[in-house]
């Protein structure tokens, strides 16, 4: 099960490094789960590839987070959860962004079901997803001050 | 209330602020709708009311506490929530799980999936009129809260799957408890349908609303039995097995039409497949054997052991003062919620307290398909189409 997990995590970074030598700049395996670390100039066309291709075919969005690695910089690593029906298969997009400038492309034009799942991101971490049409608070109120879920926000207490 | 002019000028619409404290919106959702008459031409769902920062709270507990925490998420699916967040642990530790425990756990969660869905048809069936139908689920229900009550101590807040197994082992007699409820539900689900698969009332409210596309769904990340009632047979069960679901015959029920009345049958037809996974899941758990991996440092030590053995006594102690420190890494693990696929990801740092647990809530992301099945729509076919999406809010907020 696991090995042909990996190999059809192989077709993934054998078909994107065809289209573009820069899109993967590591592979990360861990238990059976695949995750590739793409540049952050370059995410949204490498999930435009991963979904239009049609030797990849990762038609469904299921999930995006943040992980916040303070005080590491580049701090916040976005995490992207792609599934393809049809081929039965995971894939992960890792990329970084710094809390100097945090802007990233929004995957919106990609899968529209991006669309909360940027807006949490952004109302909890603060990164701001270029190209979404609504990025407004979701889950905390309008005036809310601060980032809730980055690592310096306490979790306890007042600010 | 108010009117508001639009660009167009001619044309008038009015916003109406639906919930959060409308009772068919099953908990605290509020949507904001722009009606032009009693069509719907625009709606914006609020949510957040019941946010209450679980994710943050993970951060300073240890692992085995947050079990906890994820049984308040989705509160008519605990067992489920428990069992993605051990199963993501468990996969960071690289623990096998015994055979034992695997199947209770299939045969819990497929209860679980069973009494969720029959407080959705129940209070699905109240919004559209039917009330008698919701006495007949909750009483249903009420069985399965039982059997959880016999198992855990406790009848929702279970917390009985644990990292590595379960919290104990299973109680004396619950095997004959369950056979009686496996016995009496098969006729009861046909009850259910005489009353509503021919009904007339319910055919109309229901049939041809809140009609959306596969294409589309699939684009708005949608899952669970909503994509399944567009014909698109995805569940994680089959499509990526977990505790050994490989091994159960059952089959993934689908429709094609892709409106409320296939998601009401697409979950009726999925009660009476978790029935047969369940009773599969009794056949095969064997009377003896252990119902939790054999990990010392991670999974406490039984009694006997810590009174007798030196090293049981001093994991016994670490594993509740500091915890256990999973290797660095991270990973994803998706399982089949009543509602759709439910995600954990935790990201370890390599101590004992982990860097980051996010849950992919099914409620959450179904929920963004409102606004395009509503649109057009009656104002009476919101409520329909919020209550075939199946939100549980407490899923949606976290």
């Amino acid at each position: 099960m696991t090995q042909l997990a990996d190999a059809k995590a192989n077709v993934v970074i054998e078909q994107l490094r065809n289209w573009n030598a820069k899109a993967v700049s590591e592979v990360i395996a861990y238990h059976g789960q695949t995750t590739i670390v793409v540049p952050r100039e370059l995410l949204r066309a490498t999930a435009q590839q991963c979904k239009e291709n049609p030797a990849l075919d990762f038609d469904l969005l299921s999930d995006a987070t943040c992980v916040d690695r303070f005080p590491m910089e580049p701090r916040l690593e976005l995490n992207y959860q792609l599934v393809s029906i049809p081929r039965g298969a995971r894939i992960s997009l890792r990329t970084s962004v710094s809390t100097q400038h945090p802007v990233v492309d929004s995957l919106m034009p990609v899968w529209p079901g991006a669309n909360w799942l940027e807006r949490e991101i952004f109302d909890l971490f603060g990164i701001h997803f270029d190209g979404h049409p609504d990025l407004r608070r979701l889950l905390l109120p309008d005036g809310f001050v601060g980032f809730p879920l980055r690592r310096d926000f306490p979790t306890e207490g007042q600010r | 209330m108010t009117t508001v002019e639009t660009a167009i000028g001619a044309a008038k619409t009015m916003v109406l602020n639906m919930g959060p404290q409308h009772p068919s919106t099953h908990g605290v959702l509020r949507v904001l709708l722009e009606l032009d008459g009693e069509n719907v031409v625009s709606s914006d769902p609020e949510i957040g009311y019941l946010h209450t920062g679980i994710e943050k709270s993970c951060e300073d507990k240890t692992y085995s506490q947050t079990i906890t925490l994820t049984d308040r998420m989705d509160y008519l699916n605990p067992l489920g929530n428990n069992l993605v967040y051990c199963l993501a642990v468990e996969k960071l530790l690289g623990l096998e799980v015994p055979k034992r425990a695997q199947y209770i756990r299939v045969m819990l969660v497929e209860l679980q999936r069973i009494s969720s869905h029959l407080v959705w048809l129940g209070t699905h069936a109240l919004d559209m009129g039917a009330m008698s139908l919701m006495l007949y689920c909750f009483r249903e229900r009420e069985e399965i809260l039982k059997i959880f009550e016999r198992f855990a101590g406790q009848r929702m807040m279970t917390s009985f799957i644990r990292i590595g197994g379960l919290a104990l082992e299973p109680p004396a007699g619950w095997r004959d408890m369950v056979k009686r409820f496996l016995d009496m539900m098969p006729p009861r689900v046909d009850e259910y349908e005489a009353l509503l698969t021919e009904n007339r009332i319910w055919q109309g409210r229901l049939k041809g609303v809140g009609y959306l596309p596969p294409e589309q769904l699939i684009a708005l990340s949608t899952t669970g039995p909503g994509l399944r009632a567009a014909g698109v047979a995805f569940d994680n069960r089959k499509a990526f097995p977990y505790s050994s679901y490989e091994e159960f015959d059952f089959t993934v029920p689908t429709r094609t039409e892709s409106d409320c009345f296939a998601r009401y049958l697409v979950r009726v037809a999925e009660i009476r497949e978790s029935l047969k996974i369940v009773r599969q899941a009794m056949d095969k758990t064997t009377d003896q054997g252990p119902f939790k991996a054999d990990a010392p440092g991670i999974i406490p030590p039984a009694r006997e052991k810590m009174k007798t053995e030196m090293e049981a006594l001093i994991y016994h102690f670490k594993i509740f003062t500091e915890g256990f420190s999973p290797p660095p890494g991270e990973v994803y693990v998706a399982v089949e919620s009543p509602r759709g696929e439910l995600g954990c990801f935790i990201a370890s740092d390599g101590s004992p307290k982990p860097l980051r647990v996010h849950f992919r809530a099914p409620s959450f992301v179904n929920l963004q398909a409102l606004p395009f099945m509503v649109k057009g729509q009656l104002i009476a076919d919101v409520v329909a189409c919020i209550g075939t999406i199946d939100i549980v809010l407490g899923d949606v907020d976290r």
